[in-house]
């Protein structure tokens, strides 16, 4: 694992020349622009469940609650802080009386990004002490029925748009390319992630993480302090999930509460499907596998129509059968073993 | 809610018919759960197309009735047909996933259920499906209590089910072959009982649990290529809150779930219903785990 | 080329299909004609499909790739009000006109959009035509119309959440009074909850929506309960083939229906209504569903303003839509300035004798309404 997160010089080079890719790409290819988008937003929800899932061992199935509230959070802020949220919703968010300029759009998402961020991580803090004292099964069971009461209970809130959903503000025509800013917002975001979790996981912090992960109660008998180490990783990957969910949120422009927001049998299971695709436990696991999948999704739709979802499964069940720790263990490991073979001389 | 719970008070055996209902439905998803719990505690693979599988239950036996075969006939059959795709998949992709962590098994199975949904809507149309039993009801109460005479059925088989699946592990030499295996694959292999072979024959019992089970909630209920999802999830709930290898319980968890969400559904409307169940099993285990934190344990 | 991302798999695949196979006989009606004659060339219509999988957020990304990657300049609708709702900001952002015909949500319209166009009716006027039927024969149900007891059952979703708005209007004007409310959500399949309340409060007239499946499960737990209620009005019946699947238990149920085959609406293309009836029944083995006359009724709409406009430019197209004042196979069609079709009712069938006839409103009627229904 510290192989995979240490930053060497040219690992430097990589990522930069990464990052240059990622800013000229919607440029470069504006049809793809969302997808693309989809595909940051993605990375981020894979990486923020992986961080508790594969390097803290506790596997959540209800990490869509952060993606929903964050997303909700942001609609509301972006509406709430120019019109009346009730009224906005019943009118279902009608363009004509409800207009939003390019001022208070931007304004609008400059204070719901981080208050989407902001009140799923509250949101964790409050559970984590009630949830995170479970272990295995239980935790995931836990977290299971906590994503989807949120959707049910989302769907039952009139002041939200109830079970006809809610829509973000209009983007103004004289803004210009909303995606594009969207797009950016999203690629900040996952660099920001990228680089938080590969410096976390390098620090002790990330070791107390594994140690937990390997055997929790050894390491609280050691005298590290898990409820405060589980927490604080919680709380984390409940921001990120929160701020990519309100982007994605933007981008989709319509949040139904049980199809979208708190969509677990869609977004919620994906992300724990890209991490272990990739490969839990590491950084580029979910890196990889997000992209591996959005990928095979996007290629199996356009020329597998009406087979899409059929060559996905048989995709997924291939690389679990062949590839159980994921692409990027597989990778790890075949270069650990050629790495030995060489230690063992000419 | 208040209206809904005078309700309650002033026709007490609507009480009843809710109490009914639940157990009824309860019955259904016991059967699932049951099917979940016994290859999870032999094998260790959580299986994710459980509610597909359920699904194609249901479906076969609507195709059966629909070529004139009575329903309740079709269920073994679909029953049979669920015995063999439980046994060809578990040649084909099972077996490499035994001995692997049980996300490795999350994720496998996911990916059948994936394959599963859309084949079916491709074989079988993407309508929603219900079967005619051609049973009746029963009345009470001055027909303010009604139970469908297929939901009886449902109870009746779910209970027999259980019953006999408990007295197969408990006294079938397979059953303790599977039980043996259960406790400890190694010994079992030294003993001579050839493991492969009871994990195969788990699995595809599993399958033909929940082809009954889809087969009687299809006269029930509706079925449709994509709805199996809630009967997975409902299933892996039950079989954790009811703990694992504690297979009675989770006959019990299952019903007792059935009821809860029928008088959550009446008091606080359909539309919480789902929510205040699942807020329910959370609470659950949380009190569970404090009181076992209390003496510096934790639920396992 | 016109695009379409329609469920062809998930919860909506059956309707998905309903829609793609109207858009299919209509496309192959008017190619079979010549196609679209532009400055004297003919142009064939051609659709490119994707699949939404049933989920919003898909047919956002796909109506986007739709447009910027295949380069569509028309938009043929998905199927459902939610689903349209999701792909409405992305036509307007990129000026994309659309005919849609299985959206029916009012909210659709209320945003001033400009590049929405529906041909069918929306969804509050549903299940209205129920209410009036019951109001006009109170008497016959013992009681003065304003003392009638209406109850809900409505599948949580923009659609149905919209039917309900509409029967509350309705209503609250002559009115009635409410006594179950009930808001189920989509993933459920049991209704006996909401059922037993039924039985325990008697109202006279129920109603429910919750697509084909709350249809299917609405009848048989109705007939297992023996729950009688004397009008029973519910939509998505004939997709669900409530009348051919569930035999005696649907007989007497008020439908709601955008479009019937024995409707006297007749256009040059397909003929008349029962001429596109069985052309699509001989075209793909299964009675036509009105979802599927709704589908190909847009097509026709978008071959019309093509013509009339003689060009293919997207603005001059969405200008001549607008414009629209056709007759055809499935009503009447002139939209108003929001995109509604404010030319063509929605009518009421009743099950009886293992069809649907249509019995409201008065104008199109063929057959009368019994009510109360019969005791079992």
């Amino acid at each position: 694992m510290g192989r995979a997160s240490s930053l060497t010089p040219s690992r430097l080079l990589l990522l930069g020349a990464l990052l240059a890719c990622g800013v000229v790409a919607p440029l470069l290819f504006p049809a793809y622009q969302s997808q693309l988008t989809e595909l940051l937003i993605f990375i981020v929800f894979a990486l923020a469940w992986d961080l508790v899932g594969g390097q803290m061992g506790y596997n959540s199935f209800g990490n869509v609650l952060f993606v929903g509230l964050g997303m909700y959070v942001s609609a509301i802020v972006q509406v709430g802080l120019f019109y009346d949220v009730g009224l906005y919703t019943e009118a279902k968010g009608g363009g004509t009386e409800f207009v939003f300029d390019a001022d208070q759009f931007l304004a609008g998402l400059a204070f719901g990004l981080p208050a989407a961020a902001l009140i799923s991580a509250l949101a964790a803090w409050l559970l984590g002490s009630l949830v995170l004292s479970m272990r295995g099964h239980y935790f995931a069971i836990c977290t299971l029925g906590l994503g989807i009461a949120a959707g049910q209970v989302a769907a039952g809130i009139p002041w939200i748009g109830a079970g006809s959903g809610m829509l973000t503000p209009n983007p103004p025509a004289d803004l210009g390319d909303v995606g594009l800013l969207l797009y950016y917002l999203a690629l900040g975001l996952a660099v920001t992630c990228m680089l938080t979790f590969a410096w976390l996981l390098s620090t002790r912090f990330g070791l107390a993480l594994n140690a937990i992960r390997d055997d929790e109660d050894k390491a609280e008998a050691m005298g590290l302090n898990t409820h405060a180490a589980k927490v604080t990783a919680w709380v984390i990957a409940a921001a990120f999930l929160g701020m990519a969910g309100a982007i994605y949120g933007n981008v989709v422009r319509f949040i139904d509460p049980v199809e979208t927001a708190f969509a677990g049998a869609t977004i919620g299971a994906w992300m724990i499907l890209m991490a272990l695709l990739g490969g839990k436990g590491t950084l580029l696991g979910p890196i990889v596998g997000a992209i591996v999948f959005q990928l095979t999704k996007e290629l199996f739709l356009t020329f597998l129509l009406g087979w899409q979802r059929v060559a996905l499964g048989v995709l997924i069940v291939a690389v679990a059968v062949f590839f159980p720790s994921g692409i990027v263990g597989f990778v790890n490991d075949r270069l650990r073993t050629r790495e030995r073979a060489g230690e063992q001389g000419p | 809610m208040i209206a809904n719970l005078l309700i309650l008070f002033e026709a007490p055996a609507l009480g009843l018919q809710l109490l009914i209902d639940g157990i009824l439905i309860g019955a259904v998803f016991a059967l699932a759960a049951y099917g979940m719990a016994l290859v999870w505690g032999v094998t260790n693979i959580v299986n994710v197309c459980q509610g597909e599988f359920v699904m194609l239950g249901g479906l076969v036996t609507v195709l059966c009735a629909e070529q004139g075969v009575p329903p309740l006939l079709a269920v073994p059959l679909a029953a049979a047909a669920l015995y063999a795709l439980g046994w060809i998949l578990f040649q084909t992709v099972i077996v490499h996933l035994l001995g692997r962590d049980m996300f490795n098994s999350v994720l496998a199975t996911f990916g059948i259920a994936i394959v599963m949904q859309q084949l079916m809507a491709r074989g079988f149309g993407g309508a929603d499906r219900i079967a005619e039993s051609g049973l009746g009801s029963w009345f009470f109460f001055d027909g303010l209590v009604g139970i469908a005479k297929i939901k009886l059925v449902v109870f009746a088989a779910c209970i027999t089910l259980g019953v006999a699946l408990a007295l197969f592990l408990a006294r079938s030499r397979q059953g303790q072959a599977i039980r043996a295996t259960a406790q400890s694959p190694r010994a079992a292999e030294v003993l001579g009982i050839e493991t492969r072979k009871v994990y195969g024959l788990t699995y595809a019992l599993n399958a033909a649990i929940c082809g009954v089970a889809g087969g009687l909630a299809s006269m029930a209920y509706t079925v449709h290529p994509y709805s199996g999802l809630s009967y997975t999830i409902r299933s892996f709930m039950i079989v954790v809150v009811a703990g694992l290898g504690n297979l009675a319980g989770v006959v019990w968890a299952a019903l007792g779930l059935g009821v809860a969400e029928s008088f959550a559904g009446f008091i606080l409307g359909p539309q919480y219903q789902i929510a205040f169940v699942f807020a329910l099993l959370v609470a659950v285990l949380v009190t569970r785990n404090w009181r076992l934190k209390a003496k510096r344990r934790y639920l396992k | 080329m016109l695009g379409a991302a329609v469920s062809l798999t998930g919860k909506y695949a059956l309707n998905g299909a309903n829609t793609k196979n109207g858009y299919e006989l209509a496309v192959q009606k008017i190619n079979g004609r010549g196609g679209v004659t532009i400055g004297g060339r003919p142009h064939k219509l051609v659709v490119r499909y994707y699949d939404d999988e049933s989920t919003p957020a898909r047919g956002t990304e796909l109506a986007e790739r739709l447009v910027k990657q295949d380069g569509v300049k028309f938009m043929l609708g998905p199927y459902s009000s939610g689903l349209t709702k999701a792909i409405l900001p992305v036509v307007e952002k990129y000026k994309v006109p659309m005919v849609e015909g299985n959206g029916a949500a009012r909210e659709l319209f209320t945003k001033g959009y400009r590049y929405v166009f529906a041909v069918l009716s929306t969804s509050d006027q549903y299940l209205t035509p129920a209410i009036e039927l019951a109001a006009e024969h109170a008497d016959k149900l013992g009681k003065p119309k304003d003392k009638l007891r209406i109850a809900l059952a409505m599948e949580n979703d923009p659609f149905a959440q919209d039917v309900r708005a509409g029967v509350l209007d309705d209503v609250q004007r002559h009115g009635m009074m409410i006594v179950i409310d009930d808001q189920l959500p989509p993933e459920l399949n049991d209704m006996s909850v909401t059922l037993t309340k039924v039985k325990a409060l008697k109202p006279d007239v129920l109603v429910i929506s919750g697509h084909e499946k709350g249809a299917l499960t609405a009848i048989g737990q109705i007939k297992a309960l023996q729950v009688y209620v004397p009008v029973v009005a519910m939509t998505h019946c004939d997709s669900a083939q409530i009348a051919e699947k569930m035999g005696k238990a649907a007989e007497h149920v008020f439908c709601a229906h955008q479009w019937h085959r024995s409707l006297a609406y007749k256009d040059d293309v397909f003929g008349t209504a029962e001429d596109f009836a069985k052309a699509f029944e001989a075209a793909f083995a299964y009675e036509a569903p009105y979802q599927a006359a709704q589908s190909a009724a847009a097509v026709h709409v978008f071959a019309d303003a093509i013509k009339r406009a003689q060009s293919l430019d997207a603005e001059k197209v969405r200008d001549a839509i607008a414009a629209t004042e056709l007759d055809t196979f499935y009503g009447p069609v002139k939209f108003d300035m929001s995109g509604r079709n404010i030319a063509k009712p929605v009518v009421l069938t009743q099950v009886q004798g293992g069809k649907y006839v249509v019995v409201y409103p008065q104008k199109w009627a063929s057959g009368t309404p019994l009510v109360p229904r019969p005791l079992p």
